[in-house]
């Protein structure tokens, strides 16, 4: 196969807006490759790179411990596939979440990420949100970031790099090939994080 | 894929206003229909107490529905249902991360006012409780909380979607255990969806125009319907479903996820049942998994179910004709 594979966790979320986003990033970058729905370990051992949707992240991830691609992905991860996690995404890649009013969860999370969350951080979906934030360390300029009942970062290890903050809440972060955003860059009609993302897979292929 | 805009110019539901140095809208199109949007190919579960919502939210439930009394029982008790105790959907909201709406009357907008300013994620104004004004719905654009209403044709629906819903799910027949106006609702929409996509890839302006008077909504709204080919907002199944079978089967009918109501929690195996409906509504390409799923449930444990031809309350009318 030529180009690059890019899966996108196709469990439960907002999965055809981040197909649809990493498709129009790829045309526009001019990069060739493959962007399907997976759900199987098989599927996503085949991967470049993957993309873990908003969505309910302990519904992602207990279905995904059921069959199996929790596992795989966590190989994959080892091995430095890049892997984008927006909202729920980003919470399953922690190390550890806790809830804004419920306290400390025992949800199966990746664990690979050195960050801690807090869910829910901004409140119920009343206080959702949209702002125009950036992220300037990866060079991506103002752009509008749709936060839904968003999570932020409270504790961010060594190798975490911090990338945005709204209101002094850490919104965006990277380590290594991994980026975690509380934002739903898929939601916009501004493709930069997808962008930069779909880069990232190119350049570690 | 749907485009989250659609924001009425003057909706009195957006609010701007700043966050530390940042300034912020709430309440937008976006926003509103983009949660929806977060809880595609989830299961949303109906709930009475907060055990039952610990239990949903272990399952797998993408989100909780929080009633007084589940719709078989709203069916047997007759009377005025109305909106759950708040003191009971607080309690929820603090126990379980998953978010949490609750239903009010249809056209009772201040009941829909008490559960936005209760904080509640979505709310459902639903035929299953008694409609406070059979002529009018509650105009959705005026709150910050974004609304799912039901739909048993694409007229119902986007006539709710034009009031400013945010979601969509089928009526079925809420209560009975009976699938069958649920997938009666959703082929109805699925077909007129396509009629519509038709008169729009021939070019015929007229006829469209036609289609817009039919189904008593503007231009606008059908003329972007039918180039999207669907609605233009999230639609999930409700209304009588109650069998990891049931969920699959309405997924294949192009929902984009299922509402549980009294099936999972009037039944005598509701832990297994909620787990396994999730599966399903997951796994619904493949048969195997379903069966598996269908396979922790035992159907000597499901509600009986009723007959939707023999009804003395059809829910489903409430509300249809405006």
């Amino acid at each position: 196969m030529t180009g690059v594979n890019i899966g996108i966790l196709a469990v439960q979320g907002d999965v055809a807006e981040n197909i649809s986003a990493t498709r129009m990033a790829m045309d526009e970058l001019g990069i060739e490759g493959v962007v399907s729905q997976v759900k199987t370990p098989e599927q996503i051992s085949d991967l470049d790179g993957l993309v873990i949707p908003g969505g309910e992240s302990t519904v992602i991830g207990t279905l995904s411990l059921i069959n199996g691609s929790m596992k795989k992905i966590k190989e994959k991860i080892a091995s430095g596939m890049p892997v984008l996690g927006t909202c729920a995404g980003m919470i399953l890649l922690s190390k550890k979440a806790k809830d804004r009013v419920v306290g400390e969860m025992e949800q199966p999370l990746l664990d690979y990420l050195d960050i801690k969350i807090e869910r829910n951080a901004f409140g119920r979906q009343k206080d959702s949100f949209e702002a125009d934030i950036s992220l300037e360390k990866i060079g991506i300029p103002k752009f509008m970031g749709v936060f839904i009942r968003a999570p932020s970062v409270v504790d961010a290890g060594k190798a975490v790099e911090v990338l945005s903050k709204v209101d002094e809440k850490i919104v965006a972060v990277k380590q290594g090939n991994i980026i975690g955003t509380s934002f739903h860059p898929e939601l916009t009609e501004d493709l930069a994080v997808h962008k930069y993302f779909v880069n990232l897979v190119q350049k570690k292929n | 894929m749907i485009p989250l805009s659609g924001d009425l110019g003057n909706a009195k539901g957006i609010v701007r206003e700043n966050l530390g140095s940042i300034e912020t809208r709430r309440g937008t199109s976006t926003l509103k229909r983009g949660f929806a949007h977060m809880l595609k190919n989830g299961v949303v579960m109906d709930v009475t107490t907060v055990e039952q919502a610990q239990i949903a939210e272990d399952a797998g439930a993408v989100a909780v529905m929080v009633l007084d009394k589940l719709p078989a029982d709203v069916r047997k008790a007759g009377g005025v249902a109305r909106t759950a105790s708040i003191r009971i959907i607080e309690e929820i909201m603090d126990s379980v991360t998953i978010p949490v709406m609750a239903k009010c009357r249809i056209g009772h907008v201040y009941e829909a006012q008490v559960l936005g300013a209760t904080d509640v994620d979505m709310i459902d104004e639903s035929e299953v409780l008694t409609p406070a004004d059979e002529f009018h719905h509650i105009w959705k654009w005026d709150f910050t909380t974004p609304f799912v209403n039901g739909a048993r044709n694409l007229g119902e629906a986007l006539r709710r979607i034009e009031e400013g819903a945010a979601m969509i799910r089928t009526k079925g027949e809420p209560g009975t255990g009976n699938v069958a106006e649920a997938v009666i609702h959703i082929k109805n929409v699925n077909s007129e969806l396509r009629r519509i996509k038709s008169i729009y890839d021939a070019g015929d302006e007229q006829d469209l125009v036609s289609m817009a008077r039919e189904l008593k909504v503007s231009y606008s709204l059908v003329e972007e319907t039918a180039s999207l080919g669907r609605l233009p907002v999230v639609n999930f199944a409700a209304g009588g479903i109650s069998t990891p079978a049931d969920a699959a089967y309405l997924m294949t009918l192009g929902c984009d996820g299922i509402f549980v109501g009294s099936g999972i929690f009037k039944s005598d195996d509701a832990k297994e049942r909620a787990q396994a409906v999730v599966l399903a509504t997951t796994f619904w390409e493949d048969p195997d998994k379903v069966k598996e799923a269908q396979k922790m449930v035992d159907e000597r444990q499901s509600m009986l179910g009723l007959d939707t031809k023999n009804l003395e309350l059809r829910m489903q009318e409430r509300g249809s004709t405006a």
